[in-house]
C-alpha cells in the first residue's frame, strides 16, 4: 500500500499548479463577474500541452493517465473552476470517446487538433426531456446514402459556441431506449448546426453552457463513432472517466475554500468552534481526495472503476458543496460580498452536484452495483 | 500509488478472516450479552500468531507494520469489536516499548507479548485527567534502583487482565507535563490491583478497569526513555494507535453494512424487497461511499506510521475522526434499515451501534482530534 504520488505525478502537478496559479487564478474573479470565456487560461493550457493529457503521444498528446488528468483538473479548479470545467469536458467526454471508440482513421484525424487545443471538444447527450434518463433522448440521425442527417436539440452543453467539435448522441435505430442510440463526431461548422440559447447560470460563469440545435445537419457516415447502436455504451464509458474529472474539479474548489478559510482564520482571533469547523473541512477534503485518486488509479490500471468513479463523484462534490458553504460561514460578511472567492466557490460548487450525472444518479449507480 | 495490500498482507488477512468467521463471529453476541472477557478468543489469537502482528521479527513478532495491524483489527471488528480490542490494545500497550524502549528493553519485554503469553495495557487517563492528560496525579518516586508508584488510573482497557502495563506517572510534579515519565510494569514483579470494572454501553466483553497503585515498586530498568519524556512518548504512541481505532471503526461499520445490505435484499414489504425502494438504495449507496472514504484515510494514516512521516499526527487524527464519526452514523443507519429488528439484540446491528460509540471517545475524543488537526493546520 502506498498513498503517495510518484515523483512524476508530483512534478506534473507542480507544473500545472504553476500555470493555474500564474494565469488562471488572477482571472478567476473577473471571468466570473463578466461571464467571459477565460481565453488566456485556455491558451496557456494549450501551449503547455494540457488539452491532450489523456491523448497518446502518437496522436500529439501527453499520453498521461487518469490520475494525471485528475491532478490537472484539481489544480486548475483550485485556481478557477470555470477554466477547469472547460478543460475537463474537452479532455474527458469531449475527446476521450474518440480515443476509446474511434477507428484509427478517426483518431488520426481528430485527436491531434484536440490535443493541441486547436479544436475544443464538447459532449452533447442531454436533451430538454432526457436528463438523468439519457436513454430516452429524441434527437434523430437518419441514414441518407453515405451520410447521416441529424435533427434535434441538445441542452446544457458545456463549451457551447466555443467547441470546434461536438460528440453528439442521436437515435439511429427503431429501439426506443439505449440500443437505438449512436454517437457522432459533429464539426461545429456543419451547416444546420447552431447555438441556441446560452444560459445565464448561478456559477461557472466563465464556462459557456447552452443549447445546441441540429437542423438537417449532414454528417458523413465516417463520423459515426463506434457501431450503430453503440452510442449509449460510448456515453456511459465517457461519463465514467468524466466523473473522475469532476471529482478532481470538486477537490480543487474545496481545497481553495479550505486554504482561503485557513488564511483568514490564521490572521484573526478565533474561537474553538472555528478551529473545529476548519478541522472538519480539511478532514473531509482529505477523504474525498483519496476516493478520487483511487478511482483514477483503478482506471489508469485498466481495472473496473464505475462504482468507484460514482462514489468519488458523489463524495467529492457533496464535500465541495458542504466545504464551500462552511468556509463561507467562517468568512462571515466578508465572504458574501460579490468578488469574494468564498461566495463564488459556493455558486461554482453547486453545479458539480448536478452535472455529469446528478448525485441522485450516482447513488443509483452505486446501489445497483451493490445489489447486483 | 498503490491502493492494495501486499500478497503477504492478503495471506494474513485471509487467515484472520477465516478464524473470525469460524470462531469469533459465532461468539460475538454472547460475549456482549454476558459482558465477559473472551479468554478463549485471546488464546485463539495467541495460538494463531495474531498477537504477534504488532512486533517486528527481531522481537518475536511477524510484522510490526501498522498497515497489517489495522487490517487485522478491521477484519476482527467486522464480527466482534470486543475481540478486535485484543489486538488493538496489544499494539497500544506495546508501542511505548517499541517507540521509546532501549534495545535491551525491547528484547526483554516484547517476546512474551508477541507470543501471546501476556497481554499488554496502557494506563494514561485518570479521573481528573482525560483529554487533559498532562494534569495527571499519579506519582512515581525514585528510591535507589526503584520507583514507587501511587495513584489511580481510570478507563484502562484490559488493565485487569494485562500481564504488562505501561503507566504514565509524575516524577516531577512541579514540572507539569515535562515531569511525566513512562514505566513498564510486569505483573509478576510489580503487581497492581483493579479496583473497579465499568459497566458500559458497548465493547462489553472488554474489561475496562480502574487501577489502583499503592506503593507499587518498579525497577528503574523498566522506565522508558528519560525522566520527563513520558508525555512525549504518550503522544507519539497515540499518533501510532489512532489509525488502529480508525480501522476498528471501519470494521464495525463494514460488519453492520454487510448485514443491513443482505437484510435489505431479503426483507419484503409492500410485495417487494425493501432494497428495491429508492429511499433504501440511496442509504446503501451513501453508506458504502462513506466506508470507502474512511478506508482510504485509515490506511493512508497507517502507511504514514510505517514511513514515520512528518505529517503523521494530523493524518492519524483525521483518520480516527472521520472513521469513527462515519461508523457511528453508518451503524445508526443500519439499525434504521432493519427497523424494529435492528433495535433488538437478536440481530447484531444494535450491538454494533453501541460498540461504535466508543470509537468517537477513546484514544483521544473526536474533539481532541479536531484540536490536533486545527493546530497543525494553523501552525
Amino acid at each position: 500500500m502506498n498513498f503517495d504520488l510518484t515523483p512524476q505525478h508530483e512534478a506534473f502537478r507542480a507544473s500545472v499548479r504553476e500555470l493555474a496559479q500564474g494565469v488562471a487564478e488572477p482571472l478567476a474573479a473577473e471571468v466570473d463577474r463578466d461571464h467571459r470565456f477565460p481565453e488566456e487560461a485556455v491558451a496557456a493550457a494549450s501551449s503547455a500541452g494540457l488539452m491532450g493529457v489523456l491523448i497518446p503521444q502518437q496522436y500529439g498528446g501527453a499520453g498521461l493517465d487518469a490520475l494525471a488528468f485528475t491532478l490537472c483538473i484539481e489544480e486548475l479548479a483550485q485556481a478557477c473552476a470555470s477554466t477547469s470545467v472547460i478543460i475537463d469536458v474537452h479532455t474527458s467526454v469531449g475527446s476521450e470517446p474518440i480515443l476509446l471508440f474511434g477507428s484509427e482513421e478517426q483518431r488520426r484525424r481528430w485527436l491531434p487538433p484536440l490535443a493541441s487545443g486547436e479544436l475544443l471538444g464538447a459532449f452533447a447527450l442531454t436533451e430538454p426531456a432526457a436528463g438523468s434518463d439519457a436513454a430516452s433522448l429524441k434527437t434523430s440521425a437518419r441514414r441518407l446514402g453515405g451520410d447521416y442527417v441529424l435533427n434535434g436539440t441538445k441542452v446544457f452543453i458545456t463549451n457551447i459556441g466555443r467547441a470546434g467539435v461536438y460528440i453528439v448522441f442521436a437515435r439511429t435505430g427503431p429501439d426506443e431506449r439505449a440500443a437505438g442510440i449512436s454517437a457522432f463526431i459533429v464539426p461545429s461548422d456543419s451547416p444546420g448546426l447552431r447555438v441556441g440559447q446560452v444560459f445565464k447560470k448561478m456559477g461557472l460563469n466563465g464556462s459557456p453552457t447552452g443549447e445546441l440545435v441540429l437542423e438537417n445537419v449532414r454528417v458523413p457516415a465516417d463520423n459515426r463513432l463506434g457501431a450503430e447502436g453503440q452510442g449509449f455504451t460510448v456515453a456511459m464509458r465517457a461519463l465514467d472517466s468524466g466523473r473522475i474529472g469532476i471529482s478532481g474539479q470538486a477537490l480543487g474548489i474545496a481545497q481553495a475554500a479550505v486554504d482561503q478559510a485557513r488564511a483568514l482564520l490564521a490572521g484573526r482571533p478565533r474561537a474553538q468552534g472555528d478551529d473545529f469547523t476548519l478541522a472538519d473541512l480539511a478532514t473531509r477534503v482529505e477523504s474525498a481526495r483519496l476516493l478520487a485518486y483511487q478511482a483514477a488509479w483503478l482506471c489508469s490500471r485498466g481495472r473496473p472503476f464505475t462504482r468507484e468513479a460514482s462514489m468519488a463523484k458523489l463524495h467529492c462534490t457533496d464535500t465541495a458543496m458542504a466545504v464551500a458553504l462552511d468556509a463561507l460561514q467562517l468568512a462571515g460578511e466578508e465572504g458574501v460580498l460579490s468578488g469574494s472567492p468564498f461566495e463564488r466557490h459556493v455558486r461554482d460548487a453547486k453545479a458539480l452536484q448536478i452535472y455529469e450525472g446528478s448525485n441522485q444518479i450516482q447513488r443509483h449507480v452505486i446501489a445497483r452495483d451493490l445489489l447486483r | 500509488m498503490d491502493f492494495e495490500f501486499s500478497e503477504e498482507q492478503l495471506a494474513i488477512r485471509d487467515t484472520i478472516r477465516e478464524l473470525v468467521q469460524d470462531k469469533v463471529a459465532p461468539r460475538a453476541a454472547e460475549i456482549d450479552e454476558r459482558a465477559q472477557y473472551p479468554k478463549d478468543i485471546e488464546s485463539l489469537f495467541a495460538a494463531n500468531g495474531i498477537l504477534s502482528i504488532p512486533f517486528p521479527e527481531e522481537y518475536g513478532g511477524i510484522s510490526g507494520s501498522s498497515v497489517t495491524i489495522c487490517m487485522g483489527i478491521e477484519e476482527i471488528a467486522k464480527a466482534c469489536t470486543t475481540s478486535s480490542l485484543i489486538l488493538a490494545v496489544q499494539a497500544l500497550g506495546s508501542y511505548p516499548i517499541l517507540v521509546a524502549g532501549t534495545e535491551e528493553q525491547k528484547r526483554r519485554l516484547c517476546p512474551p507479548l508477541a507470543s501471546g503469553e501476556k497481554v499488554a495495557a496502557y494506563a494514561l487517563s485518570e479521573t481528573g485527567s482525560g483529554s487533559d492528560a498532562a494534569a495527571m496525579k499519579t506519582r512515581a518516586k525514585r528510591y535507589g534502583d526503584e520507583y514507587v508508584l501511587n495513584g489511580t488510573k481510570q478507563f484502562i482497557t484490559h488493565g485487569s487482565i494485562a500481564g504488562t502495563l505501561v503507566v504514565f506517572a509524575q516524577t516531577d510534579p512541579e514540572a507539569d507535563h515535562r515531569g511525566i515519565s513512562a514505566f513498564v510494569l510486569e505483573r509478576e514483579k510489580s503487581p497492581w490491583q483493579a479496583s473497579k470494572l465499568e459497566h458500559k454501553l458497548g465493547i462489553r466483553g472488554s474489561p475496562t478497569a480502574q487501577i489502583l497503585f499503592e506503593d507499587v515498586r518498579v525497577p528503574v530498568a523498566n522506565r522508558l526513555g528519560e525522566e520527563g519524556a513520558g508525555f512525549k512518548i504518550a503522544l507519539a504512541v497515540l499518533d501510532r494507535s489512532r489509525p488502529g481505532i480508525g480501522a476498528q471503526a471501519l470494521g464495525i461499520a463494514e460488519g453492520a453494512f454487510e448485514y443491513a445490505l443482505n437484510y435489505a435484499k431479503e426483507r419484503n414489504q409492500f410485495g417487494q424487497a425493501i432494497a428495491s425502494f429508492q429511499g433504501i438504495q440511496f442509504m446503501l449507496a451513501d453508506i458504502a461511499t462513506q466506508i470507502e472514504a474512511a478506508r482510504n484515510l485509515v490506511f493512508r494514516a497507517a502507511t504514514k506510521v510505517d514511513a514515520k512521516a512528518p505529517d503523521l499526527t494530523k493524518v492519524a487524527a483525521m483518520a480516527k475522526l472521520f472513521a469513527s464519526d462515519m461508523a457511528m452514523k453508518v451503524t445508526t443507519d443500519c439499525v434504521q434499515i432493519l427497523g424494529g429488528y435492528g433495535y433488538i439484540s437478536d440481530y447484531p446491528v444494535e450491538r454494533m451501534m453501541r460498540d461504535a460509540k466508543i470509537t468517537q471517545i477513546y484514544e483521544g475524543t473526536n474533539q481532541i482530534q479536531r484540536v490536533v488537526i486545527a493546530r497543525s493546520l494553523l501552525r
